[in-house]
């Protein structure tokens, strides 16, 4: 079973749709002037390598953005979501002039009266990038 | 080092931050989030890191801001961010551990608004040997 959005159906094991989202340096610029997390390693390529990064690297928090985006596009807006957590287990690399894949799907965990949690998977490139993943919105 | 006489011990942020609907415009531009009338589920890591930041490079604690790294990060909300609340913002330390000379912290931020909780998160942040 695969859905999203429309007429929902909520039970355990229902497997979310899969989205991809595209970062790229201007990306990381945005967010690191919305976040206020302005560490070099974000946008600064020489930098990064200069500290042992293959690249640049997208903030951790910034994949978890996007991932929340993911799910509160599922649970109906930002406000549905109690509960968010993740582990950065990867980093996204974000070379110069590319876009990169984050691909995210969702499989639901647990249906708690109008509690759902969500197991969330996150991977750039084919590697996995959150691990132990996982939201509680309202139903 | 990090002090480990600073572990168990809650900090309070120096300033209350007011939320403006600006700030909440520009995070959600990045994710693309049109509907602007609360604020993105992770939009407290802004006011919780740069809290964190200062509170945690207190001569007191020690933490090395330049060394570090975020290793795991959660959220409990328990109503959404909007444009003017204002926070008073705590870090608590729960736990320090070293492994292979990294320091692993855990960190516990409260944002009130008021006397009106309205997220605390959990940051495991690592100081790289």
């Amino acid at each position: 079973m695969v859905n999203f959005g429309g007429a929902r159906m909520i039970e355990v094991g229902t497997v979310l749709e899969e989205k991809v989202y595209y970062l790229d340096r201007a990306m990381l610029k945005a967010y690191a002037d919305a976040s206020g997390d302005q560490n070099p390693i974000h946008q600064n390529e020489e930098f990064a390598l200069s500290v042992g990064l293959p690249n640049v690297i997208a903030h951790g928090m910034l994949t978890m953005a996007l991932v929340g985006k993911y799910v509160t596009d599922w649970a109906g807006g930002s406000a549905a979501v109690k509960e968010y957590s993740a582990r950065f287990v990867k980093p996204v690399i974000v070379p110069a002039d590319q876009k990169v894949d984050l691909t995210v799907t969702a499989t639901v965990a647990e249906v708690n009266g109008n509690q759902v949690s969500l197991t969330l998977s996150a991977t750039s490139a084919g590697v996995k990038v959150l691990g132990m993943a996982k939201a509680v919105v309202l139903k | 080092m990090i002090n480990p006489d600073s572990v168990g011990r809650t900090f309070e942020g120096a300033d209350s931050v007011t939320v403006s609907q600006s700030e909440i415009d520009a995070f959600c531009a990045v994710i693309s989030e049109t509907n602007t009338t609360v604020a993105p589920p992770t939009f407290s890591i802004r006011i919780s890191l740069s809290q964190y930041e200062s509170i945690l490079t207190q001569p007191e604690i020690g933490v090395d801001w330049t060394r570090l790294v975020h290793g795991d990060q959660k959220f409990e909300i328990y109503r959404p961010i909007v444009a003017g609340d204002v926070f008073k913002c705590s870090a608590t330390i729960e736990t320090l551990r070293v492994a292979a000379g990294n320091e692993i912290i855990s960190v516990r931020s409260d944002l009130h608004n008021g006397s009106e909780l309205v997220v605390s998160s959990w940051s495991t942040l690592v100081v790289r040997a």
